[in-house]
């Protein structure tokens, strides 16, 4: 490896631009940061060595130099963006909606969009944001950020580690900010140096040459930055195993008691009651806001539960041997916790039968007498009805959710929300029935010939309470990471790094200057720092720069 | 002397970067393929081709079949199809009548047909056991505990099942005469 030597003394790594010590250019590597060709020096990571610019040796080296590029990195990014569009063009592989014929996807893509559907499935974008190359391309981000991350702030912390405050004379007139001031006392240079002091600059002196630095910790702002976005992309990494992450979510009917989805047949939920409250339409406080939303606005949702926790792990399907764990209520921002799981509130129906009650009355009673009554109870139909007066009635037909497709009655769900029967009526010592057809809204007489005719005399209905179930211990390390994030914004953003330099010379005293953002700050800093003094203001050459170049174009 | 000492120094400094590298980067190739892993894994949840069907118990409600309940495991030996409907799903509809022109035949020959219903009544299913006049074992999963272990999306949903057991085949949608026979052939015991 080849070290190269400034005439100061100081021996820098290859590929230095600036010597580490006194920051004279280094001839021969102008080209990396493009100061060859301007007046004014590339302060980029303070001209130190990017190890990735210079050795290429074994393998693990030229891998490293690869994913230390920030091109790369940027390239990633932009054929991660390119990539994650193309899998919006068609619905992914979980969103085929449920009423196509065939929903494999080798044979769905084909049939709903064509050739181009086709292409689109066999190129596996159907499943594009799970896929093994999608995957890869943003855990080449991911190492793309450590790496550059790890490249850049070593030789930077170096570099500022090693620097002195004895300058070369060409890094001082190669500074945006420079000046040179004649005929300067000690007395002045002193009244400086204090003024330095007075504006929380750290000062140090080297045979009269001074270099006064504040706020450098906000260089590390990047890079603390980088932690977070790390540590964050180790959590989203974390979250797919099943064992930190789940999410699920079940319907479940008021007195219905069923498997909890993704706990593997552990736990059931009993939904005891539904509650919906509304606000008071004559509140006095909200009256107003109530009356312009058009009445009716919710207050509270809510589900009373019982968890239950299969003790007997014998097979599924089997008569489940449930404990009790807890009961309870759960609603909106008051979730419900139990063994490591959260129960969420989410959302509801109350659209449905849960039984109804009919009479038989004559057909041509005016008054409709029942002479008889009966309940179904719709979570558990019966097909046979006998009644004390003698009559059978018989379900033929049911239809939870009735609807009338080409001419032919269905169901459109399993669920009772709009609940249609035909029923065989036989009257006592009867042997053939009487049709009728009862819907909500619909009672018809199939022969027109009934004696006696049914009504729905009442009905009692539920409410279906939409549950989420979460499992997330990833959350704490998204917060930590999200917090360095911030931590890391923070210190960039509020903090600069703000150098000035002093070179004293047999007749002159050099004064250049140099922050990493915040070129008004620094100047309104020296301002301040040269008041009482008979040193020259710095003068901003690179303003002057393109002065001339508009003056003389 | 001094010189020899510097380039001691040097190589050394050249070995531990190395090493530290290799480190960093044998740390990153590891998260990369814990993701990928993971990923898919998470897929074989999902119990797909190559795996074995895990077991289960219903009741079986057909009267027209003799069986009183279904445990899969005790069916190892024959080929299993198992289908996973509804009454109100008109893709299941369709294929339930394939279904039943199959079975006899195919019964005969060492198939069982098990056909999960995911209704919430009986009646509703007695009714279109009725109109089908369908013989082969229907169970009523009306706990959901059967649908959440195979993680049934939207239904029809068939596995083919060897008599070893092993998921021969997924499908999801509704099936043709043609196509069901030619799961039957290929899940049919050897002689």
């Amino acid at each position: 490896m080849k070290k190269i030597k400034c005439e100061c003394g100081h021996i820098n790594p290859e590929g230095t631009v600036l010597c580490e010590a006194c920051g004279k250019p280094i001839e021969e590597n102008q080209h990396i940061d493009g100061n060859d060709k301007s007046k004014l020096l590339n302060m980029r990571y303070d001209g130190s060595a990017r190890r990735s610019l210079t050795y290429n040796r074994s393998i693990i080296d030229k891998i490293w130099s690869f994913f230390s590029s920030v091109k790369v990195g940027v390239w990633l990014i932009v054929i991660t963006l390119v990539a994650s569009s193309l899998g919006t063009i068609f619905p992914q592989e979980m969103y085929i909606p449920a009423e196509a014929e065939n929903r494999n996807p080798a044979f769905f893509y084909e049939d709903w969009y064509g050739l181009l559907g086709k292409i689109y499935y066999q190129l596996g974008f159907h499943e594009l944001y799970s896929s093994w190359w999608y995957m890869i391309l943003i855990s080449l981000i991911g190492i793309s950020l450590v790496i550059c991350s790890i490249d850049r702030v070593v030789p930077l912390h170096r570099a500022l580690k090693m620097q002195k405050p004895k300058r070369h004379e060409t890094f001082l007139n190669r500074q945006r900010l420079f000046s040179g001031s004649k005929n300067v006392s000690s007395k002045e240079k002193q009244q400086l140096i204090e003024n330095l002091k007075k504006q929380r600059y750290k000062v140090r002196n080297e045979d009269g040459h001074i270099l006064a630095e504040k706020g450098r910790f906000s260089r590390w702002g990047p890079y603390v930055n980088h932690i977070g976005l790390i540590i964050i992309l180790i959590a989203a990494l974390l979250r797919m195993t099943p064992l930190l992450f789940l999410d699920e979510y079940v319907w479940v009917r008021e007195g219905q008691q069923i498997v909890i989805p993704g706990t593997d047949g552990e736990y059931y939920i009993e939904n005891k009651e539904f509650i919906l409250e509304a606000y008071d339409d004559n509140d006095e406080r909200f009256k107003d806001a109530i009356a312009r939303m058009g009445g009716n606005v919710a207050s509270n949702y809510q589900t009373n539960l019982i968890i239950y926790k299969n003790v007997d792990a014998s097979i599924p399907g089997a008569e489940p041997k449930l404990e009790k764990v807890v009961e309870d209520k759960v609603f909106m921002n008051n979730p419900l916790k139990f063994d490591g799981y959260t129960l969420y509130q989410s959302g509801y129906q109350q659209n449905e039968f849960s039984t109804m009650s009919f009479i038989i009355h004559e057909t041509d009673d005016p008054e409709e007498k029942a002479i008889d009554t009966f309940t179904v109870d719709l979570s558990e139909p019966e097909t046979e009805y006998e009644l004390d007066s003698g009559f059978r009635v018989v379900i033929d037909k049911y239809y939870p959710d009735y609807v009338l497709e080409d001419g032919e009655p269905r169901s459109e769900t399993k669920f009772p929300r709009n609940p249609a029967y035909v029923f065989f009526i036989y009257p006592p010592n009867s042997k053939s029935p009487e049709i009728s057809f009862i819907g909500i809204g619909k009672n018809i007489d199939a022969t027109g010939e009934n004696k006696y005719k049914l009504g729905i005399s009442d009905f009692e209905m539920h409410d279906v309470s939409g549950m989420t179930l979460r499992r997330d211990y990833t959350l704490p390390l998204f917060g930590l990471g999200a917090f360095i994030f911030m931590i890391g914004v923070v210190q960039g953003m509020y903090w600069q790094h703000r150098r000035i330099w002093i070179h004293p010379k047999e007749n002159e005293m050099l004064l250049a200057a140099h922050t990493n953002k915040n070129w008004y700050g620094i100047k309104k800093d020296i301002e301040k720092i040269i008041s009482g003094t008979n040193i020259e203001m710095v003068v901003d050459q690179q303003e002057l720069n393109e002065l001339d170049k508009k003056q003389g174009g | 002397m001094r010189i020899e000492k510097a380039k001691e120094k040097k190589k050394s400094k050249i070995r531990n970067r190395l090493i530290f590298r290799t480190i960093i980067l044998l740390v990153l190739v590891a998260a990369v393929v814990f993701a990928l892993i993971t990923n898919a894994e998470k897929d074989n949840t999902i119990y797909g081709v190559g795996d074995k069907a895990p077991d289960f118990e219903l009741k079986q409600i057909n009267k027209n079949n003799e069986l009183e309940s279904i445990r899969l495991s005790d069916l190892e030996g024959k080929g299993v199809m198992l289908n996973f409907w509804a009454t109100y799903c008109k893709p299941c509809e369709k294929e339930m009548p394939y279904m039943q022109e199959l079975y006899p035949q195919y019964n005969d020959k060492g198939i069982e047909i098990v056909a999960v219903s995911l209704d919430a009544t009986e009646a509703v299913i007695h009714q279109f056991i009725e109109k089908y006049n369908l013989t082969f074992p229907i169970p009523h999963d009306n706990k959901n505990q059967v649908s959440d272990l195979y993680k049934i999306g939207p239904i029809p949903t068939t596995y083919f099942i060897s008599p070893e057991g092993e998921i021969i085949e997924k499908i999801e949608g509704a099936l043709t005469l043609e196509r069901l026979e030619e799961y039957f052939k290929q899940i049919q015991p050897r002689q």
